[in-house]
């Protein structure tokens, strides 16, 4: 066993030396940014389930190269947890400095998280330069999940809750908790969402409850003693909704790229998404019929921002600065929002922008099957996290424990 | 465990211990770290935020996970029935065909099915089947009046035979090539020979006569796929029950929740997972005790085996083996129709528009990524084999088998769920200073290969006839000599298939890549798990015929290169 002790000796004389930190960028000093940035190489941890992501970061990635010398490498992950697990072990091994992940595509919980335990870098968002262009009044681009997100990430894409139904099957869908109920009672087993804790089928959960609360403003605060009085209208609901599911509520969806493909083969009519642009951008790429729609529910939906976020310890802090405020450019975000590219809403204040580049983003057709900003409305915010939380693990024991 | 396997010996030597050292090394660190990366968790220690304080809470968090009782039973029954039904079907179709013409007819068309990668080989079998599927489209309207497809629970049904029905489907190929490896070193005329002379049927005289001693070889290989059956995420994901789900993809869903505090009841449930393994291990010792005993019974009553139910056997053997065969191939073919379809829905029975975008898309990208993912998985399969064959050798010379202890940690990472052994592993890794990068990342495939490497190739080493040895050194050989001009070449085609298996292995690998390389290696494993997280059936097609191909290659060359090379040696072949 002496080999195990000597190379135990080893591991433990690597760890000591610990790496000392190079002075982080400072994101108010934008020129010494830009500096820095040149000639650096951004590992970006994002989803890549979907191709036209993909083929949008690939073209983000061109773009930075060409204007700041900045290398865009996109780390394909199936689920965001991943990158968080690098960063937490990466931190238990006391490695503060060159971490393998430069920047995150992060949203609500997983920021919370991450930011709870000391794991992201910043502030740095209100610095960068095209920040000004940011709808930070208008829009829910401060507050993630009702957390303030400070300056800790920095928003990209707006979301919103809409519901993807094939007009051709279902002329007229149902726009309200108990419409829907009606509706799936009358035809069984055409209907279903993720099952929690997935974050869209948690997202469909929350929604309802808005829905259904007596007085949904009690949401934005924690959840407390309050809860049972509060969800019990949901549980009543789902208790009559659940059998005339599909499958009669004894198997769902796990994510929510499923729903799609259960429309498209005709088992299901209607799917939750949390894309406006989606069902258009799912048309142009073969996934939906074209006579697949959107609509918002009559008493308005759930939207929040998607982020990026810089990891502590991340090697190119500067270049993953750099990557964030040219996805705030409205060069980056009319693309995103084109149809056939991403669909995704704008972050960004019209009024903010040059003349050219609003009449840009006033051009843009959305797509067959995507609403205007009239059309969606004012989105209603997220309820705390704690409600998330409790909902779906309520929700995991009333009927996704097989009793 | 496989003390029993030792083969009898002549005269030990003290060989140098050279290998055993240095493959524990490899091993046991990792599995140490990925070990304590998972204890130290579930005791409220080692925590993401850093806190760490010793309390039995993540153990009462995980008691009240909803579902965990029937999670656990789901996972204990999948995983036995299915190893079961796979292994019986195995034995069936070797008892009854072995040295017919259909025997190599079914032995050709599953050997390259297992290059299947388990999720394309899931994802392929729920096209099949789903209530939406192919099946059902080639039957409607005109058969089943069906226009839109029925509500009927066909996938992730409750009680999980859809699951059983999957794994059966993939670990048959497996076992099926383990059992056959087996073969030539059994002298099987002869024996079947005996028993046909004494009035045996085909397949009880086989089963009385060549399956004791092909199973001695093959054991391990069957503890390892009950062993996957059990804790396996790939399939169960696709296939498996959703509410609840079995324990494993329960621990992955608490291990990728945002809400990190649910990390420490995941990793209690990890090491409910080992325990559940060990504690279907011991169900199979017994069920090996009841199998002996029955089979004995048969011997003493004389029964022959030729009534009915005996010869039913046979047909059964043939017809699900080639049904097996079918049902996978028709899977991979929907994923190369879907890889080429604009448009499809229920119920055509052909895509209704066809489009190259999908392979457009994917493009030059794969030929790159193919070219590192086999190279990869070929350095790690080499590093792997040198390392097995040595400890193998060793063991050999000094004649003392492994010891209960070195079998468990070889299977310890088989076992536990990969999602929560990486962590300790990446620390390890991390500590140790090797950070990204292609290295950390071969160290970490080597983990997951070298137990396959070794159950692969353990059998045939330790039941390879020493009197050849004997033999050779009478003629002056030397003991390296031998192993070089007597036994390597002898053991060629079983080396092969080792290699084959283990660059599978390594290719499949999709956790231990991107964690171990900090996301800055990409295989076409890690391209395809992403991509497949979208549910685009053209986009899993591509990949599942890409991961297909790149996985079929090596076990082209383990079949071809024996035949070619012993084409005038009788005795080396197979079969």
């Amino acid at each position: 066993m002496r080999l195990t002790a000597i190379l135990a000796a080893g591991v433990f004389a690597t760890a000591a030396l610990a790496e000392t930190p190079s002075p982080a960028p400072n994101p108010d000093n934008w020129d010494a940014v830009l500096q820095d940035a040149n000639g650096e190489t951004v590992y970006w941890n994002a989803w890549g389930g979907s191709p036209q992501t993909n083929d949008f970061i690939a073209w983000v990635g061109q773009r930075v190269k060409d204007e700041h010398g900045v290398t865009l490498k996109h780390v394909k992950l199936s689920d965001t947890a991943d990158a968080v697990s690098r960063v937490i072990a990466e931190k238990s091994a006391g490695k503060t400095n060159g971490g393998a992940v430069d920047m995150i595509w992060i949203n609500g919980a997983n920021f919370a998280a991450m930011k709870d335990a000391d794991l992201l870098f910043g502030p740095f968002a209100e610095a960068l330069p095209n920040w000004k262009f940011v709808d930070a009044d208008g829009k829910t681009v401060t507050t993630d999940f009702t957390v303030p997100t400070e300056g800790y990430e920095s928003p990209w894409a707006m979301a919103q809750v809409v519901f993807i139904y094939d007009s051709e099957t279902l002329p007229n869908p149902p726009k309200s908790a108990a419409a829907l109920l009606d509706w799936a009672q009358a035809n069984p087993g055409r209907f279903t969402f993720p099952q929690p804790p997935d974050f869209l089928g948690g997202t469909f959960l929350k929604q309802m409850l808005i829905e259904l609360a007596d007085d949904p403003s009690v949401l934005q605060s924690p959840a407390g003693a309050n809860y049972a009085d509060v969800t019990a209208p949901l549980w009543q609901w789902l208790d009559a909704l659940t059998p005339s599911l599909w499958r009669q509520g004894r198997a769902f969806p796990q994510t929510g790229p499923r729903q799609l493909q259960l429309i498209d083969d005709g088992e299901i009519d209607l799917a939750i998404s949390f894309s406006p642009g989606e069902a258009s951008a799912a048309i142009a790429n073969d996934l939906l019929p074209d006579t697949a729609r959107t609509f918002v529910l009559d008493g308005g939906t759930l939207g929040n921002a998607s982020f990026v976020a810089i990891p502590f310890n991340a090697s190119a802090k500067a270049g993953a600065m750099v990557v964030a405020d040219f996805l705030l450019s409205p060069e980056a975000q009319l693309r995103a929002q084109t149809p056939d590219i991403l669909g995704y809403g704008t972050v960004l204040n019209m009024d903010a922008l040059a003349a050219s580049d609003r009449d840009a983003f006033a051009a843009l057709d959305l797509g067959p099957a995507t609403l205007s900003p009239a059309e969606l409305g004012q989105a209603l915010p997220e309820p705390h996290a704690s409600w998330m939380t409790k909902i779906e693990q309520d929700w995991s024991t009333r009927y996704g424990a097989g009793n | 465990m496989p003390e029993t396997d030792h083969p009898r010996m002549g005269r030990p030597t003290k060989g140098p211990a050279f290998f055993p050292t240095l493959t524990l090394l490899f091993l046991l660190g990792p599995v140490l770290a990925g070990l304590l990366g998972t204890l130290l968790p579930s005791f409220g220690l080692l925590r993401p935020s850093g806190a760490a304080a010793f309390s039995l809470e993540p153990w009462t968090a995980l008691a009240e996970w909803p579902g965990l009782a029937r999670s656990l039973w789901l996972s204990l029954k999948t995983g036995v029935i299915a190893t079961l039904i796979a292994f019986v079907l195995a034995v069936l179709l070797v008892a009854g065909w072995q040295g017919t013409r259909w025997f190599k007819v079914a032995h050709g068309l599953l050997s390259p099915l297992l290059s299947l990668p388990h999720t394309a080989a899931a994802l392929g079998l729920a096209f099949l089947i789903a209530p939406s599927g192919w099946v059902a489209r080639l039957m409607s309207p005109w058969a089943t009046g069906w226009n839109r497809p029925p509500d009927i629970l066909v996938l992730n049904d409750p009680g999980g035979w859809s699951l059983i029905f999957g794994l059966v489907l993939k670990e048959l190929p497996f076992l099926l090539l383990m059992l056959i490896a087996t073969l030539p070193q059994l002298q099987v005329r002869d024996r079947t020979n005996v028993a046909t002379a004494l009035g045996y049927g085909a397949v009880l005289g086989w089963c009385l006569t060549v399956l004791p001693g092909a199973y001695r070889q093959t054991r391990l290989p069957v503890y390892a796929v009950l062993a996957y059956a059990i804790s396996n995420v790939d399939m169960a994901l696709i296939l498996g029950p959703t509410a609840p789900p079995v324990l494993s993809i329960q621990i992955l869903n608490a291990m990728n929740d945002p809400d990190l505090g649910l990390r420490a009841p995941a990793a209690a449930a990890a090491l409910l997972q080992l325990v559940l393994v060990l504690v279907a291990l011991i169900i199979w010792k017994a069920g090996e005790v009841a199998g002996a005993t029955c089979v004995q019974a048969l011997l003493w009553r004389g029964a022959r085996g030729n009534s009915l139910a005996f010869r039913a056997l046979k047909p059964i053997g043939l017809s699900t083996v080639t049904a097996t065969a079918v049902l996978l191939f028709s899977g991979l073919l929907a994923h190369f129709l879907w890889s080429v379809t604009g448009r499809w829905r229920f119920p055509d029975v052909l895509p209704q528009s066809f489009k190259t975008r999908t392979w457009d898309r994917a493009g030059e990208d794969l030929l790159f990524t193919g070219f590192t993912t086999v190279s990869l998985a070929f350095l790690v399969a080499v590093v792997a084999l040198a390392l097995v064959i040595g400890c193998l050798e060793t063991e050999h010379r000094r004649g003392r088998a492994m010891g209960t202890g070195g079998v468990l940690i070889l299977y310890i990472p088989l076992i536990l769920p990969q999602i929560s052994f990486l962590p300790g592993l990446q620390i390890l890794l991390l500590l140790a200073g090797v950070n990204h990068g292609i290295w950390p990342v071969a160290v970490a495939h080597l983990v997951f290969v070298l137990p396959y490497v070794f159950l692969t190739l353990a059998g045939p080493f330790r039941a390879w006839d020493r009197r050849l040895a004997t033999v050779a050194s009478a003629l002056g050989h030397s003991q390296q000599s031998i192993l070089w001009r007597v036994k390597l070449p002898m053991m060629l085609a079983p080396i092969l298939i080792a290699i084959a298996i283990g660059m599978a292995v390594s290719v499949g690998q999709y956790l231990p890549t991107l964690l171990a390389s900090g996301g800055r290696v990409e295989t076409l494993t890690t391209e395809a798990i992403a991509l497949a997280s979208g549910g685009n059936r053209r986009e899993i097609g591509v990949w599942a015929i890409t991961l297909t191909f790149a996985a079929w290659i090596p076990f082209l060359f383990a079949y071809a290169l024996p035949a070619l090379m012993f084409r005038n040696r009788k005795g080396m072949t197979n079969g």
